[in-house]
């Protein structure tokens, strides 16, 4: 049982061989035998959402996926969600209206975000909200972070949308 | 988490023949979002998984002639939901699954996962056992922490509540369930499937070790008025405090007859033939579904810290009556 398994998965839209011990969950096969370590590692049990990849455009926790379960499957972490130098909108948002303070959730957010606005480019506050419910924020900014969604939907849906003066400086 | 063997069969007469005579032997993996993490705290630890997903015939949703509804097991909650047939005609359906949080679960667990969940219990999942007992084999609910746990069927040896969402909606609609194993396939009404364990190596549902559930049968519910209402602690990932699934035959106004069916206050989903039999014959009002909901309760007992759940379970039976009664919007 200790031998280790070969199997090819496609992350990121490579697709690589790896070797693993075969009762490693995804999440560490990502961060220990391929040093992916974005994707973050919390509670282990499916509360937290912090593990969150897209598999086949899903989003699904990554702690609660044998690595084995994954062969032929196309998975997304975060170090694939930028474009080569160019960051997702998600991201360049996230960043822009602070919807980051500690950042360990922040993968997990921008992955299941990316999915909804996926299959959903206008989504209301309440779509949003319902979207990211399972992913736990312990700064507990979600307010930046359902901004920082709807930014970005506005952007990628092509209009020129700016950051609320509020959700930068605070209301005055 | 353990070692383990894997397989990943592609049929279900190969994945029978892939399990074992025990739990130890071998356990079916569907969408693990239980599965690992009883694994994980060394709840269970079986030598080998075999993987139900690549077991085509094990998914999805289908009419069959005679107008009733074929969920496979492997349906994942979130195509249940997505489901156009389950949105037109089984509103409590909906709003259980909906229930079912978050996003991320939803995709993963599977519905034939959701009835086979093990319970939430936390003497359970530390380890004491299903019947929770400390060294000496006393009970250690009743007076321990059981704010959480069954207000109805639990003068022992069980106290824990049963935790899946789908039963009780999936009961109230008359749901069968078809049941794989080296003897063949077995139909039996998922009532009956659920039952309290009475000794320690009982589980809370008739599943051998060597069988798998492929498949759940939803008779049409033409006719038939349908809600779930679930009380909650927090709308994210939890377990509902308690939740109850009517189904209302209608003749005209007046219900002709009514299931009613609670979860998460009792072993085993929890059918109440008081509030049943006496919604046949009713015309639906509040003060009517506000007197089914007392007579659900009416055998209800405390222990020492889940009094609260009895008021829980009484109202969730009157609201899901309404709902029903609004055409179970959601």
């Amino acid at each position: 049982m200790s031998d280790k398994s070969l199997l090819q998965l496609m992350v990121n839209g490579e697709t690589i061989e790896v070797a693993f011990a075969p009762h490693k969950t995804l999440l560490e096969v990502l961060r220990e035998d391929m040093n992916l370590i974005g994707t973050k590692h919390g509670c282990e049990l499916g509360e937290c959402g912090t593990c969150a990849v897209l598999i086949d455009g899903l989003p699904v926790l990554s702690c609660l996926v044998l690595g084995l379960d994954c062969e032929s499957r196309d998975i997304m972490t975060i170090e694939g969600m930028a474009s080569g130098p160019e960051l997702h909108p998600l991201q360049t948002t996230f960043a822009d209206l602070g919807a980051a303070q500690c950042g360990y959730c922040t993968p997990g957010f921008l992955l299941t975000a990316k999915e909804l606005l996926d299959k959903n480019p206008s989504p209301a506050r309440d779509e949003i909200r319902e979207a990211l419910a399972g992913n736990l924020c312990r700064c507990t900014g979600y307010i930046k972070i359902y901004e920082a969604v709807e930014l970005a939907a506005a952007l990628l849906r092509g209009e020129e949308a700016q950051p609320a003066r509020e959700s930068i400086y605070g209301s005055e | 988490m353990r070692g383990f063997e894997y397989a990943s069969p592609t049929t279900k007469e190969q994945a029978v023949s892939l399990l074992g005579s025990s739990d130890d032997d071998a356990m079916a993996l569907a969408g693990g979002t239980d599965l690992l993490s009883l694994m994980k705290d060394d709840i269970v630890a079986p030598r080998r998984l075999v993987n139900l997903k690549d077991v085509a015939e094990l998914r999805g949703i289908r009419l069959l002639p005679d107008g009733s509804l074929r969920i496979g097991a492997l349906v994942t909650v979130q195509e249940l939901l997505d489901n156009a047939i389950v949105k037109r005609g089984y509103a409590s359906l909906i709003h259980a699954a909906d229930g079912i949080t978050s996003p991320q679960i939803r995709a993963m667990g599977t519905v034939g996962g959701d009835l086979c969940q093990r319970p939430r219990c936390w003497y359970y999942r530390a380890g004491f056992g299903l019947l929770a007992k400390d060294k000496d084999g006393a009970a250690l609910v009743p007076e321990g922490d059981n704010r959480y746990h069954a207000i109805l069927g639990n003068t022992g040896p069980a106290y824990f509540v049963n935790p899946s969402s789908l039963a009780p909606a999936l009961i109230a609609l008359g749901a069968k369930l078809h049941i794989f194993g080296s003897g063949g396939q077995v139909e039996m009404n998922l009532e009956n499937f659920f039952a309290a364990p009475t000794s320690a190596n009982e589980k809370e549902y008739r599943l051998k070790p060597n069988e798998i559930v492929t498949e759940i049968i939803v008779p049409s519910a033409g006719g038939w008025k349908n809600a779930t209402y679930e009380v909650r602690q927090k709308e994210s990932l939890d377990w509902p405090l308690a939740a109850a699934s009517v189904a209302l035959k209608m003749s005209g106004k007046t219900i002709e007859s009514a299931r009613v069916v609670l979860g998460h206050v009792a072993p085993v989903p929890w059918r109440s033939g008081e509030a049943q039999a006496y919604l046949a014959g009713k015309t639906i009002s509040e003060q009517v579904a506000e007197t089914a909901g007392t007579l659900a309760v009416a055998r209800a007992s405390a222990m020492s810290h889940n009094g609260y759940k009895i008021q829980l379970a009484r109202v969730a039976v009157k609201r899901a009556i309404m709902k029903a009664a609004q055409g179970g919007q959601r």
